[in-house]
Formats: C-alpha cells, structure tokens, sequence
C-alpha cells in the first residue's frame, strides 16, 4: 500500500527511463513536424525560429511541393498504386482467411506459412526476384507489375488480421442462420461480414499502408513513370536533400496519425 | 456414417477454394520470382551458349601448358561471332570475375580477331594478347563455362574453386562477404537486446496500466510503427546530423564544442540507432500481449511469501513473460538481418548490411549470380528463423502481437 502511495525510488527510477524510451519513439518523428516550417533551407532550428520570430516561419516548403509535379505526380501514382494493391490484397486475403478457418483444411499451417512468407523475407531478395521475373513477363517499369508486387507484399497483413477477427467469431452464428432458412451466401453478406468487417478494413489499411511505404520494389522495378512518394523521398534523402522533404514527411505523419486512428477505433469497435 | 463423411469434404473443398485464389497468386507473383533468382544463383548459361565448341573441345585438355590449336580456332570463331552478336561484353565480364583483368583481353581480342583471316590461331590469338598463353586464362573460361554451377554460392562464403578442383580460400583481399554475414548477425542481435532493454519496461508499464491509458500508452508505440519509414529514417538523419538539432543541442549546452561535433550519422551508429527505433514497436507488441495475460495477483502473492521485489521479478514475473521475449526477439531479429533501406540511407560506408551489398551486386557490379548467392544465403537463414517462430509463437499471431 504504501508503495503505491508514496513511489520509492526504484519505482521513480523506472517510471523516468519509460518515459525516456517514449521520449524516444515519438520525439524524432514530431521533430519533423516545426522544422518543416522553417523559413531557411537548414535541417535544424535557427535562433529565429526559437524567438519565435514570425519572419522565421514561414510555409514555402509546403508551397514549393504542391507547385512541384514530381511531388503531385508521385502522389498520384501512389494512390493509384496503393488502392489497386490494397483491393487485391484484401479481396484475395479475407477469402483465404475464410478458407482457413476451417480447421479441416489439409495442410493448414503450411499454407498459412507461405501466405505469410511476404512479410518477414527481406525485402531485397523479393525485390531483386521480382525484378528477374517480372521483367521477363514484360511488366517491369508497368503500374500493374508494381500494383501486383505490392499487393503480395500486402498479403500477409489481411490474412493476419482477418484470421484473429476470425478466431472470434461464434460458429453457431452460421449454424443458427442455416437452421432460420438462410442460404450461404445470404449467411455471408447478412451475419458474418458485418461481423468480421472491422478486421477486413483494418487488414485493407494495413496492406494499404505497405503499398503507400514501399520503395524497394519501386526502385528495382518502376521507371520515371513509376515514381511514387516513397521513391520520390528516397531521391530527396540520397541527392539533393532540401526541407521540402520535411514538409512532405509532415503530411505522411498526419496520414499515418489518422490511419492508426481509425484502426484503433476498429479494432475496439471489433472488440466490442 | 457416409453422409457426414460427404458433407465434411464438400466442407473442405469449399475452404479450399477460398484458399486456392490466394494461394495461386502468392505463387505467381511472390514465389515464382523468389525462385527465378535463386535459379539465377546456380544457373549461368551466357558463357556455354556462347562459346558451345570451345569449352566441348576444352573438356579434353588437361590443364597444363596450353590447350591445342584446336581450341583456338574454336575460341577465335565463337569469339567474333559474341562480338557480332554483342554478347561478347557479358562474356568478357564473368570471364573477368574469376581471373581479374580478362574483361579487356576477351573484348579487345574479340574486336582484333575481325581483322585476322586465317589461322594458326594460337600465334594470331596470342600476338593480340599475351594472357592466351597462359592456362589461367583457359581455366577462367573453362569455370564461367559451366551451365550449372556452385561458384556463386562459394564466392558468396569466400571461396573459391582451384584449377584442380579443390576449394580453397580466397585471397585475403577478397575475403569480405562472411565478414559482411558476421556483421550483419552482430549488429542485429545487437539491435534486438537494445530492443528488448528499451521495450520491456514499458510492455510492462502498459500491461500493468488501467485501461484507457493503456490504450494511450499503446497509441504511442504505434505512431512511429505507422509512420513511413522514410519519414522516420529522415527524422534521424534531422537529428543526428553533424549540422543537426542533437548536436546543436550538445553544443549550445557546452558538451561539445562547436568544431567537434559527433559523427551520430551515416556510419554503425546511425544504422543501430534508426533500426532500433524502427523495430522496437515489433518488441513491445508481442511483449505486451504476453505480459496482459500474467495476474498481478502472483507478484503480490510472491511479496506475501516474503520475496524481495528483485526475486519476485527473477523467479515469478520474468519465467512467465519469457514467451513474450521470445517472440518479439526472433521478430526483431528476423527482421533486422533482412533490413536495407535504413542502413542504406543513414549507414554510410561503414553501417551497411548484407542486404546492401546483394542490392550494390544488383544495381552497380551487375553481378547477378553473386548477389543470388548472397540472398540465398540470408533466404535460408531467414526461412530457418521464421520456421523457429512458427513452432515456437505460430505465424498467423506474427506482428501484431
């Protein structure tokens, strides 16, 4: 009782090194975020900046990528990219899923084993694999020859999710339809869907967010007309590195903060 | 009995049906090319179909002095057509990777021979270039002749095939790949303990917190498990940049002076940091799920029983979450001996990885044979680790906790 009331020093001391370590998850990335407002091309704060002088601050970062069509460009080959890649993944991977549940299935685990397999193998042997074979179809440096890389790489996240939404779901909820007169797919559409749906959107946000993060299959396979915004960056890292970048990295924090958002607000929503 | 054994295979095909269209694709657009490019790594035919007669006559000669005017002759035709039919540059380059300085000797000869009518083609061969007089240069040839072949994968451990057919080292200075795969399993586990030091306590603090702040706590993990990579590669490079906000921190706090300000960046120090950043959400995630499941009524019941807090933790709390350690360090682990984009953007020359030098043998050296060894390699090392983890965690729980 008393340690909880009056923390001891041990406790402090462990209380202080976990804000530490959240210090450190979250700090760097909202650095980015003041930056990107910086009047000067410098990477780091300058005194005006930190007087809060208002001639400091200023927005032509922000002006300077949406007048560049290298930037909206990407932008739009990212979208058209990133839903493709997503539809497939997620239509593909919730039937799987389905497919999976069913503990009759022969050779679970290792089917299972090879749908996930695009997630852990590093992603430079994928890519360098996709490149040989991809080529040779004569899809390298094509949209759909990206769209399909990624959605494989997509894959394994749908399966995942929608197999724990899965996992809850009550079986005799199928048998209790079936008994009330409702054909399969009636079942489908009107009781399981609608129950498992918070899985499936979060499964499609995830592969989403792959696709929209991906560079490597990008650089390896995408042309000029290929160039997405992760592609786009990793130019702006490696070439001629200019706060434009920062501003651009604010956006995609700002996306990922909804995305996170709106899975969380899923998955409690599944959840209950 | 025969009805339900009817029912529950019409029950199973249907589930694999469902399965099949996945399946297939995984194939084709996943699978099939992880297999084309470890084809790459043993399969080589450039060499044989472009000089079929030569290396057929080559079978013959016995490795020592010079093979007979009959190779020649062979060697000069099948060389000026390569030089026609402009493979004779790929030739000349896996000639060049087994016996240094031969790329110039195979194009240059290639292009002379176009003048030479007639033989003998020994002397003709040999007046354009010495090297045609010596066996070693027979034997390159010899070597990149083979359809199928291990040089790939033991140039990618350091070794080479003699002339006479034994395996031996390569030489001192060419012994950089296994120092390369060394690295790259230090600096993961290196990564992963870092890790686990970081993301332990504060799984444990989330586990243990009351829900809605908890769920708080959680947001913050995964803000930067959701944010793009490359914005949180970039992040680093902001700070840790010699011109960047820690040193000017540093600096403006009299740590360091202004002329010395630390290299945090483009070098080991940047990979280990940016990684560990970048895969501890994949630590704390698993942790915290194992952790959520382990009753706080046993660390009380452990003090009543007069334990200090230290034994309590070592003997009741630490063998339960050990799962949860597990999990997240095989995860971490996999995914850091893997890892490219990181090490290629803040590593400088220093902090690269195996993955970077399969994409330099990809993109810069074109030796493709090699960089399919090298991912070979690292594929089988981490299909082993990822069937570990199936055993031990399962891999549809994989990620997400």
């Amino acid at each position: 009782m008393t340690a909880a009331t009056r923390p001891g020093p041990g406790r402090l001391a462990y209380l202080a090194f976990c804000t530490l370590v959240f210090v450190f998850l979250v700090a760097p990335i909202l650095v980015i975020v003041p930056l990107s407002f910086n009047a000067e091309p410098y990477f780091t704060f300058t005194e005006g900046m930190l007087r809060l002088d208002p001639d400091a601050w200023s927005l032509r970062w922000y002006r300077e990528i949406i007048e560049n069509e290298a930037w909206t460009g990407s932008l739009v080959n990212s979208m058209v990219i990133g839903v493709s890649a997503t539809v497939i993944a997620t239509v593909l991977g919730t039937l799987a899923a389905l497919g999976l549940a069913n503990p009759a299935v022969p050779a679970r685990r290792a089917i299972m084993g090879i749908l996930i397999s695009p997630m852990v193998t590093p992603v430079i042997i994928a890519a360098a694999g996709m490149f040989f074979f991809y080529s040779g179809l004569g899809l390298g440096q094509t949209h759909l020859g990206i769209i399909l890389a990624h959605a494989a790489l997509g894959v394994p996240f749908v399966v995942v999710t929608v197999t724990a939404t899965l996992a809850a779901y009550d079986p005799n909820l199928t048998r209790a339809a079936a008994s009330l007169g409702a054909g399969p797919w009636t079942t489908f559409r009107r009781v399981q869907f609608p129950l498992i749906a918070p899985g499936v959107i979060s499964g499609a946000l995830f592969a989403f967010a792959v696709s929209f993060d991906e560079v490597v299959v990008v650089l390896f396979m995408g042309g000029v007309d290929q160039r997405t915004i992760p592609r786009q960056m990793w130019s702006g890292i490696r070439e001629q590195i200019s706060p434009a970048i920062l501003a651009v990295a604010t956006f995609l924090i700002a996306f990922a903060a909804l995305l996170l958002l709106t899975v969380e607000w899923l998955r409690r929503r599944g959840r209950a | 009995m025969k009805v339900p054994v009817a029912h529950e295979r019409r029950a199973q095909l249907r589930a694999l049906g469902l399965v099949a269209p996945l399946l297939i694709f995984i194939g084709v657009t996943f699978i099939a090319p992880l297999a084309t490019m470890l084809t790459r790594s043993v399969h080589d035919p450039v060499v044989a179909d472009a000089l079929p007669e030569t290396l057929a006559l080559l079978e013959a000669w016995d490795g020592t002095g010079t093979p007979p005017e009959a190779v020649y002759a062979a060697a000069a035709r099948e060389l000026e057509r390569a030089a026609a039919e402009r493979t004779v540059g790929q030739v000349a380059g896996r000639v060049n990777r087994v016996q240094g300085g031969l790329r110039s000797v195979v194009t240059g000869t290639a292009r002379d021979l176009g003048d030479i009518g007639q033989g003998p083609w020994r002397e003709a061969m040999t007046a354009i270039d010495e090297a045609w007089a010596d066996p070693a240069t027979w034997h390159a040839i010899r070597t990149t002749g083979e359809r199928f072949t291990a040089r790939h994968y033991l140039n990618a451990v350091d070794l080479q095939r003699l002339p006479d057919g034994s395996v031996a080292s390569q030489p001192e200075e060419r012994r950089i790949y296994l120092r390369l795969f060394l690295r790259t399993l230090m600096v993961s586990g290196v990564i992963t303990l870092l890790c686990l030091l970081l993301g332990y306590p504060i799984a444990h603090l989330i586990a243990r917190a009351p829900p809605h702040r908890a769920n708080l706590l959680l947001v913050l993990v995964l803000v930067p498990f959701w944010t793009s990579l490359l914005v949180r590669t970039t992040a680093w490079i902001v700070l840790l940049q010699t011109q960047g906000v820690l040193n000017d921190i540093l600096v403006a706090m009299g740590l360091v002076s202004d002329d010395g300000r630390l290299a945090m960046v483009y070098n080991m120090t940047g990979t280990i940091v940016a990684m560990t950043h970048v895969l501890l959400p994949f630590m704390v995630l698993p942790l915290y799920s194992v952790m959520r499941g382990i009753p706080s009524t046993h660390m009380n019941a452990a003090a009543s029983l007069g334990a200090t807090p230290l034994q309590a933790f070592l003997r009741v709390y630490w063998p339960q979450s050990l799962p949860g350690v597990g999990a997240g360090a095989l995860l971490v682990f996999i995914l850091a001996i893997g890892y490219y984009i990181t090490p290629a953007l803040v590593g400088g020359s220093d902090g690269q990885l195996i993955s970077n030098m399969i994409a330099y043998h990809m993109q810069t050296s074109l030796n493709w044979g090699l960089a399919a060894a090298l991912g070979g390699v690292l594929l089988a090392g981490v299909l082993l680790l990822y069937a570990l983890y199936d055993r031990l965690v399962g891999v549809e729980r994989m990620g997400l906790g």
